[in-house]
């Protein structure tokens, strides 16, 4: 008698726990530099899942998703620099808030339209925001924007804190896991999110409005909600790159930004789950060693860019996808 | 007893007059044939009926409830559905989820976002009994996109009669399908429609297929009616001979 075999949830779930595994050994394995690269790269992943309930569930390109990393970001610089914040929690609830009232605000002027319409509007607030950012230097700092430094951020409550001059490995490594558990909480909630009711109307809206809408759904409000969970995701991946990096300026509201964002998307394959994950953290660290290799980084990625919507429009993991069925037998790929 | 009417019921785009003041009734129960040749303003009527258009004047009622400006969704909680003429359906989506969903909707649970839909065993359970009930029991898992047209346009009904309508509009359920598969599909949505109680009304262009189905034909002629009458009867109607079936009566 054979033992039973997991089902395809079942074998993904352990394919999900194995590789969270991997990461929980890599500050013990890796250097504080690698983590911290890692560390950037969990935080961006999850703005790329919060976007890509945009483009891959809902089918809107939206290409302001600054904002929203912006606005988790200023909360904590404002949170720190004008309340004297230093709890990580509280920096969480803060940039939660905030960046869901903004994409909730932001989400009532751009759902009603779709395609470019939609990516313009996005773009177009984005840039107001990074203007009020660029202007108000008095409360922003302007250009120089407002340090967060990592020694002023207390964890889980106060309990874990960085003071002393060589705190910074230590910092890297228990933010590490910090980030690693909100990213483990962030992915699950989002995979719960797409395989809800609620993420499948999403799905009949971006594959067919009309039909969305006979079966009685109003589109506008479920776009809406999408809006807000999105930016609320990418909102938090703001908050939680604050101390990392230990300065916001307004570059992060930047439209580059918005576009980086999109290409965690094309890059892991946007019509997947794990596609912008994966997207996110190669990204970022495809940027980091381009930009130590060439002054002339960004055309390194615009080739990548180009090769990738050319040759593999499916991105790393829908091609993964693609090549692993087309590997596997045929009674197997189709059962 | 009626359980639909339009009165005066007008649409005109530009000097064309689509629909030009019909006076509709839908009865309790039956399986109704809307015909008449292309442009004859058929669809439009049904697109009046079910929001996909509103009217110029005219009104529109279910029971004794004016729903003439209503929107979509509180047409379909009247208990209008429909299916349409172009198959529509949530092709990157499973057959199951297409039918799902229809289901999540009219028990109002599309707002559930902490939950996982599969594990919903009543939706789940009743979206299996009801492919099963159109033939496409087996196919569960596919996705619709890579259904053959049969059986999408089975699908399109299914996702439409899934929101356990009073009064359903089939627009076309067999077109762009074999002779075989018409018979077929219409075989199995009679059975399914007239087992669930749900009265229907059909376009349909195959008059073999209307006088074989329907309880009562309407025809069409340039945005209004033209007869209006049990299968027999429109079978021996003089104006329908000439407009439509192209043949004489009296020869």
């Amino acid at each position: 008698m054979s033992a039973a075999r997991p089902g395809p949830f079942g074998a993904r779930a352990i394919a999900g726990a194995a590789v969270l595994v991997i990461l929980f050994l890599v500050p013990a394995v890796a250097g504080t530099y690698q983590t911290q690269l890692l560390t950037y790269g969990l935080t961006l992943a999850i703005a790329a899942l919060g976007f890509n309930l945009l483009l891959g569930y809902t089918g809107l390109l939206s290409f302001g998703h600054s904002a929203y990393l912006g606005a988790g970001a200023y909360a904590v610089a404002f949170m720190m620099r004008y309340l004297g914040v230093s709890s990580m929690e509280l920096f969480l609830l803060g940039g939660i808030v905030f960046s869901g009232l903004l994409a909730a605000l932001f989400g009532i002027v751009c759902v009603r339209h779709t395609r470019i319409f939609f990516a313009i509007l996005t773009l177009a607030l984005s840039q107001v925001l990074w203007t009020l950012a660029y202007k108000f230097f008095w409360i922003t700092g302007g250009t120089d924007g407002i340090r967060v430094p990592f020694a002023n951020v207390t964890l889980l409550g106060g309990l874990v804190s960085f003071p002393g001059p060589d705190a910074f490995p230590r910092f890297v490594t228990h933010y590490y896991y910090y980030v690693l558990v909100v990213f483990a909480v962030c992915a699950a909630l989002m995979w719960l999110i797409v395989h809800s009711p609620f993420g499948k109307t999403l799905q009949a809206i971006r594959d067919n409005e009309t039909r969305a809408r006979f079966l009685g759904v109003r589109i506008w409000r479920y776009r809406w909600l999408a809006f807000l969970v999105s930016g609320t995701f990418t909102g938090l991946a703001g908050t939680l790159w604050v101390p990392l990096n230990g300065l916001v300026t307004p570059d992060v509201l930047y439209w580059p930004q918005s576009g980086k964002i999109v290409f965690f998307a094309v890059l892991g394959g946007f019509r997947t789950f794990f596609g912008p994950i994966v997207g996110a953290v190669t990204f970022n660290y495809l940027e980091v060693y381009a930009v130590a290799l060439t002054e002339y980084w960004q055309l390194a990625l615009g080739i990548v860019l180009i090769v990738l919507v050319t040759f593999l429009p499916a991105g790393i993991v829908g091609t993964a996808i693609r090549v692993s069925a087309r590997l596997k037998p045929r009674g197997e790929a189709s059962s | 007893m009626s359980l639909l009417r339009t009165e005066g019921l007008t649409k005109h785009f530009g000097d064309t007059r689509a629909v030009d003041g019909v006076d509709f009734r839908v009865n309790e129960g039956e399986f109704l044939s809307l015909v008449g040749t292309n442009g004859a303003g058929k669809t439009t009527l049904v697109n009046l009926i079910s929001a996909f258009l509103f009217p110029d004047s005219g009104k529109i009622f279910v029971g004794e409830r004016d729903i003439t400006y209503l929107p979509v969704d509180e047409r379909i909680r009247a208990g209008i559905a429909r299916s349409f003429q172009l198959v529509n359906l949530f092709d990157d989506l499973s057959v199951l989820d297409n039918v799902a969903l229809a289901i999540f909707a009219r028990e109002g649970k599309t707002r559930r976002i902490f939950a996982l839909a599969e594990r919903d065993v009543a939706v789940t359970a009743e979206a299996r009994d009801l492919l099963g009930q159109f033939g496409l029991g087996s196919k569960v898992q596919a996705l619709a996109g890579g259904l053959a047209q049969g059986e999408r346009k089975l699908l399109d009904v299914a996702v439409a009669y899934a929101l356990r309508p009073k009064l359903l509009f089939l627009d076309e359920p067999t077109s762009g399908v074999s002779t075989r598969d018409k018979a077929q599909i219409m075989d199995t949505v009679s059975a399914v429609v007239r087992g669930g109680k749900i009265t229907a009304v059909v376009i349909e262009h195959d008059m073999d297929v209307v006088f074989k189905y329907s309880d009562r034909v309407v025809v069409m002629h340039e945005g209004r009616f033209l007869a209006d009458g049990p299968p027999d009867e429109i079978r021996q109607n003089r104006d329908v001979a000439t407009y439509l079936l192209g043949t004489d009566v009296s020869g």
